[in-house]
């Protein structure tokens, strides 16, 4: 956690200043007590006006040069509090890029989020109200305290009495109720969860009629939050009045004995009122210590879990070497394996084959027989565990990931695209395409069509995620981004599962057409997506089964035959 | 004038906020009536520390004697007010969080009352953080409301009373001081009300950024996009940090200004007090009682300042939320709609019209007839807008113009729920709610039996791999599946279909991402489902396309031509020309 002071380091200076105005202004305002003292105890009594108006208007430029002393010191803070909160954010977020698909499979997206936005927000908060009072409150407190026993030691006695008394009331309160309030959050995250299951399954939910069932739902869990927030308030609302009637048990005690002080003529009668105004100003800043403590609390472990994200390491290196041309000639994996997880079974194992430029790869092979695994591991995104991966003859982890990954598109399972245009989006694979080759992409993935039907063209905006196109439009348009830097090797993971037979058949071959045709690994469930295949590689279970073309692996591999005969096999028949 | 219209929606969501607030008014009132005593008492105190303090004059010149009673008094006071304190507190709590979860409880309710096309268009963030993070806001704001606010009215005027009856020209100093800080505090609530807007609007859109480049962080990885995405979050960022910085710094110079105006209120009573005492007028007691009330009088407005711009805050989120709920509804169920039994499944569409953007038509005078056990093939190259027709058959969206029949029944005079009823759903997009894996198949019908969920999950062919997972079908799956593969998801989703097996299906035969075996297994689960029923399928198979009574062959979201597979083939046109580049290589 210290790490993040980093960040705050170019705020130096408004963090010593922000405490110390803070600390000014405290001063004063423990200074007041002993000029109503003096007014009572000098002025009155002099009978005169001039001094009667001297204190008046102490009184009043004190009040002044507060005011000066605190705006500055809260301008200090918020500027402290949120440029520093403002780096971290960005801090984090950077190095967020900089982590390997490893690191992020085991941080999960939805925890990222949360960090960057409300931990980050609570520190914010943290460091800000932190600049603020935690300078400010103890001092008021002691400082009432030592001012006391200038006034009267054996007196003062009575103010460590109280002041140890409210501390524990206060602490015991809030830092006891702390446990609670956790309840209430948890169950916030419940509603929450709710709502969310709501929105996500809404069609589904209406499909069913289950409307009711699921506002049912919410109630029961609005009904428990609203519970853990009750009960949490009994005890935060005793918190006023118990440290109300210890304060003024302790008046009590100052005055009764004070009484006697003032009867031997220890102590005047103006000294006694500037103690009992010096009791009312510890209690408010007790209280004000206790909550700076909670929210202090809240920010130390929202720290600490935006702090373990800067924390991790990189899990992969970068290589130093560019890729060129010569390096393009082959890729070969010779018995390849990845483990996820040290300690757990390999995801793939002895995988051997080369392929060359313009070529066709297919894998095929069932749910988690580690196709997608295969084809993560040329673009570097997993390092694989064993083996040897060459370009050319340069093994993969000396290339440059930039220059690597620049090499090779990618068309993932998922079809995601971004907010803007799909200009924007086609521009991802590559900011310095021209129109012709944007269109030249999109010709390829089979989107010309949809794009020129759109009133906007390539302007044409794209919501979140792409919302506004269907499934299938994603698709294609993803495969054109891929295409948009001219990629060496092409990966089309599973990717034209949301496309039709048609459309897909015309994919490939204007894939083939293509004058700089890509070496191309299409990952599929169906045969008839890989037939074409210069070789494909059938996977079970992390393993190569078979490795050749169709015709071959219908003679030679029985696994190929199975997953022929449910796939492909109807088409087959219709074709022969 | 903008300015104007803002302050008027503000008073019409106070207004809201107050609705909403209404029954929890006894226990309000309860609060109001002990607070009042409690106020009071507290008022009480520093008379009584004056009288005490007098009884204290100076060396030898003490009242013991009197010094007792005053005292006792005074302990008496101390207990009964802490008492009164707590209760308020309680019932305070109690009246805010029972107003914000009926609040919460609505604002969720009207998610099932809104249209589709609102949660199609809009980020479910956007929609989640106004139900749950501006609620809390509220709920704070409103809780700080109740206890300063009252206490803090009630305390103000009762100062004023008590003030008056020791001395009314000091009292009047204190008077003409005041409205000061109020003002102070007013003018820097409503501006940085604004600023307040503006933050968490900006936290909004860096929210969505963050939602995007998180969710999509492999995809930005592979197209090296990461300084392009920092740059957009660095954008938001600058733009968070200067709006955040006005926001936190003006808002934060309330105490400050209203402490000020309190010291000069202090200075003045001591000021002025002390004359009256070189008068004659007035007992040193009686000064402290007054500085003691020059205190807890500002105090109330120094809270009252504080809580002006949580209430402000509040009213902002309220109004937020009070946006959410006064999206329109959608189009009521008929009042006395029409009730159908013995559904034959007899689905007809007359002249259809619709498009979800009013400038640019989509399905034009779709017109077609699915008889009684058909089924009806939906094919069309990817995009051509299969989706549409699903949403318009289960009236996720209504019809622009034109009429959809079941069993010779409009459907709009039909409840949704009726319709629905009829029409079992199997997307390709799967979602199942958390819960068992029996409570998830019984999602269709809550009251099935162990045995109809087992058969339904058997003819599903998803019996074989429950009986596998851990606990079998008390298994809890997390939202989303869970842990299960796609392929799993899928069954289960049909196995809930067929618990309720309704006379109309709607299915999506697209199967990417799923093994084969399992494949092969929903193919046959689905086939056993379609027999006797009329079934709309987004076909992806030859053998569901042929064997189809009717095709629908859709293009850039327009139906281009209906009929059987001979038909199309003959006719030679955009159907023969899909159909045969499927096999060309």
């Amino acid at each position: 956690m210290k790490k993040l002071a980093v960040w705050m380091s170019p705020y130096r200076k408004e963090c010593i200043l922000g405490p110390l105005f803070k600390l000014l202004e405290a001063l004063f305002e423990l200074i007041v007590p002993l000029i109503i003292a003096q007014l009572v105890d000098q002025a009155i009594p002099s009978g005169e006006a001039g001094p009667v108006v001297r204190c008046g208007l102490l009184l009043a430029l004190l009040a002044l040069i507060g005011l000066a002393a605190s705006v500055t010191a809260q301008f200090f803070a918020a500027k402290a509090a949120i440029g520093f909160s403002t780096a971290l954010r960005h801090a984090v977020f950077s190095h967020i890029h900089t982590l390997s698909y490893a690191d992020l499979d085991r941080l999960g997206s939805a925890t990222l989020v949360t960090r960057l936005t409300g931990d980050i927000n609570q520190v914010q908060t943290g460091v800000n109200l932190g600049l603020r009072l935690l300078l400010r409150s103890p001092f008021v407190v002691f400082g009432a305290m030592i001012m006391a026993f200038t006034i009267d030691a054996r007196l003062a006695l009575i103010f460590v009495g109280v002041i140890a008394v409210l501390f524990v009331i206060v602490f015991g309160i809030i830092l006891g109720t702390m446990p609670m309030q956790q309840r209430v959050r948890t169950e916030t995250d419940q509603v929450a969860a709710a709502a969310r299951e709501n929105l996500s399954g809404v069609r589904v939910i209406r499909a069913f009629r289950r409307e009711g069932t699921e506002t049912e739902r919410f109630r029961r869990l609005n009904e428990v939050l609203t519970r853990a927030q009750l009960h949490v308030g009994r005890f935060t609302a005793a918190l006023n009045p118990l440290t109300w009637v210890v304060l003024n048990l302790a008046v009590i005690l100052l005055l009764r004995s004070g009484a006697l002080r003032v009867d031997a003529g220890t102590l005047t009668q103006g000294q006694l009122i500037a103690l009992y105004n010096y009791m009312s100003q510890i209690l408010v800043e007790l209280v004000k210590l206790a909550n700076l403590i909670v929210t202090l609390t809240k920010s130390a472990a929202c720290a600490r879990r935006v702090s373990e994200v800067l924390d991790i390491e990189p899990s992969q290196k970068d290589g130093t070497k560019e890729l060129t041309a010569a390096d393009l000639r082959s890729l070969t994996f010779r018995d390849v394996g990845i483990a996820y997880h040290a300690s757990g079974d390999a995801a793939l194992e002895h995988i051997s084959f080369t392929a060359r430029p313009g070529e066709t790869v297919g894998i095929i092979g069932g749910t988690g027989s580690g196709k997608t695994t295969l084809v993560n591991l040329i673009p570097r995104f997993y390092d694989h565990t064993s083996g040897e991966i060459l370009f050319g003859d340069t093994p993969i982890r000396e290339l440059k990931l930039s220059s690597l990954r620049g090499a090779i598109g990618v068309v993932p399972q998922h079809a995601a695209l971004f907010e803007g245009t799909i200009r924007s989006n086609l521009l991802w694979g590559n900011p310095d395409a021209s129109e012709a080759e944007l269109w030249d992409a999109l010709e390829t993935a089979q989107a010309a069509q949809l794009v020129r039907e759109k009133p906007g063209g390539l302007e044409e905006p794209v919501q979140q995620g792409g919302r506004n196109f269907s499934g299938g439009q994603r698709q294609r348009l993803t495969i054109a981004r891929a295409l948009v830097r001219r990629p060496a090797i092409l990966i089309l993971d599973d990717s034209a599962s949301a496309l039709d037979y048609a459309t897909d058949a015309a994919l490939r071959r204007a894939l083939r057409e293509r004058p700089d045709p890509p070496l191309t690994f299409i990952v599929s469930q169906r045969t008839s997506s890989v037939r074409f295949a210069d070789q494909i590689l059938v996977l079970e279970d992390g393993l190569c089964v078979g490795l050749g073309t169709h015709e071959e692996l219908l003679t030679s591999c029985p696994v190929y035959r199975e997953i022929h005969a449910i796939s492909g096999g109807e088409e087959a028949s219709v074709h022969g | 004038m903008a300015e104007k219209k803002k302050r008027v929606f503000d008073r019409k969501t106070a207004r809201r906020v107050l609705r909403y607030i209404r029954p929890q008014s006894p226990l309000l009132g309860l609060s109001l009536f002990f607070s009042l005593l409690s106020v009071a008492l507290t008022l009480y105190v520093p008379i009584l520390i004056g009288r005490a303090v007098d009884a204290v004059a100076g060396a030898g010149r003490v009242d013991f004697a009197r010094l007792g009673k005053e005292l006792s008094v005074f302990g008496l006071c101390i207990a009964g007010n802490a008492a009164l304190q707590w209760i308020t507190g309680v019932l305070n709590n109690r009246a805010v969080f029972r107003t914000v979860q009926s609040l919460r409880q609505d604002a969720f309710a009207h998610l099932h009352v809104l249209p589709l096309k609102y949660l199609d268009k809009h980020s479910s963030g956007d929609i989640l953080s106004r139900m749950i993070a501006d609620v809390d806001t509220f709920a704070d704001g409103l809780l700080m409301g109740f206890t300063q606010l009252f206490t803090g009215a009630v305390t103000i005027l009762g100062t004023l009373v008590f003030m008056l009856t020791l001395s009314p020209w000091i009292t009047l100093a204190v008077v003409v001081l005041t409205p000061l800080s109020l003002f102070a505090a007013r003018f820097i609530a409503s501006h940085t009300y604004e600023m307040f807007r503006l933050q968490s609007k900006t936290r909004g859109e860096q929210t969505s950024v963050l939602n995007e480049a998180v969710g999509d962080l492999k995809l930005i990885r592979a197209f090296s996009r990461e300084a392009a995405t920092v740059a957009r979050f660095d954008e938001v960022n600058a733009r968070l940090q200067d709006c955040s910085l006005k926001a936190t710094f003006y808002s934060s110079l309330v105490n400050p200004v209203t402490r000020f105006v309190n010291a000069l209120v202090y200075a003045a009573v001591a000021l002025s007090g002390a004359f009256a005492v070189l008068s004659g007028g007035l007992t040193v007691g009686t000064l402290t009682s007054f500085l003691s009330y020059a205190n807890q009088y500002t105090k109330p407005f120094n809270e009252i300042s504080g809580v002006v711009t949580e209430l402000e805050n509040a009213l902002a989120c309220a109004g937020r939320i009070f946006d959410l709920m006064d999206e329109p509804p959608m189009v009521p169920d008929p009042e006395k709609p029409a009730v159908l039994s013995g559904v034959k499944g007899d689905f007809e569409l007359r002249k259809v019209c619709f498009s979800y953007d009013p400038a640019r038509p989509l399905i034009e005078n779709l017109s077609l007839r699915a008889r009684p056990g058909q089924r009806i093939a939906i094919v069309g190259p990817t995009g051509c807008g299969k989706t549409t027709l699903i949403n318009l058959l289960m009236r996720f969206y209504d019809a622009d113009r034109g009429e959809i029949f079941l069993d010779g029944t409009e459907t709009r005079s039909l409840t949704r729920a009726g319709l629905r009823e009829q029409i079992g759903m199997v997307l390709q997009d799967t979602w199942l709610p958390a819960g068992t894996v029996r409570e998830i198949i019984a999602y269709s019908r809550p009251d099935a039996s162990e045995e109809e969920i087992v058969a339904a999950a058997k003819a599903a062919h998803a019996h074989s791999f429950i009986r596998r997972l851990p606990q079998g079908y008390d298994t809890p799956i997390a939202e989303a599946g869970g842990s299960l593969s796609q392929g799993q998801q899928q069954l289960l989703c049909i196995a809930r279909v067929m618990l309720a097996l309704p006379p109309v299906l709607i299915l999506d035969e697209a199967t990417s991402s799923i093994d084969l075996r399992t494949e092969q297994r929903i193919q046959k689960a689905f086939t056993a489902m379609m027999a006797g029923r009329t079934s709309f399928v987004v076909a992806h198979r030859l053998s569901t396309i042929r064997e189809a009574d009717l095709i629908l062959v859709m293009n850039a979201g327009k139906v281009v031509e209906q009929g059987t597979h001979e038909s199309l083939l003959a006719r030679g046109g955009f159907y023969a020309g899909l159909y045969r580049a499927q096999f060309e290589q």
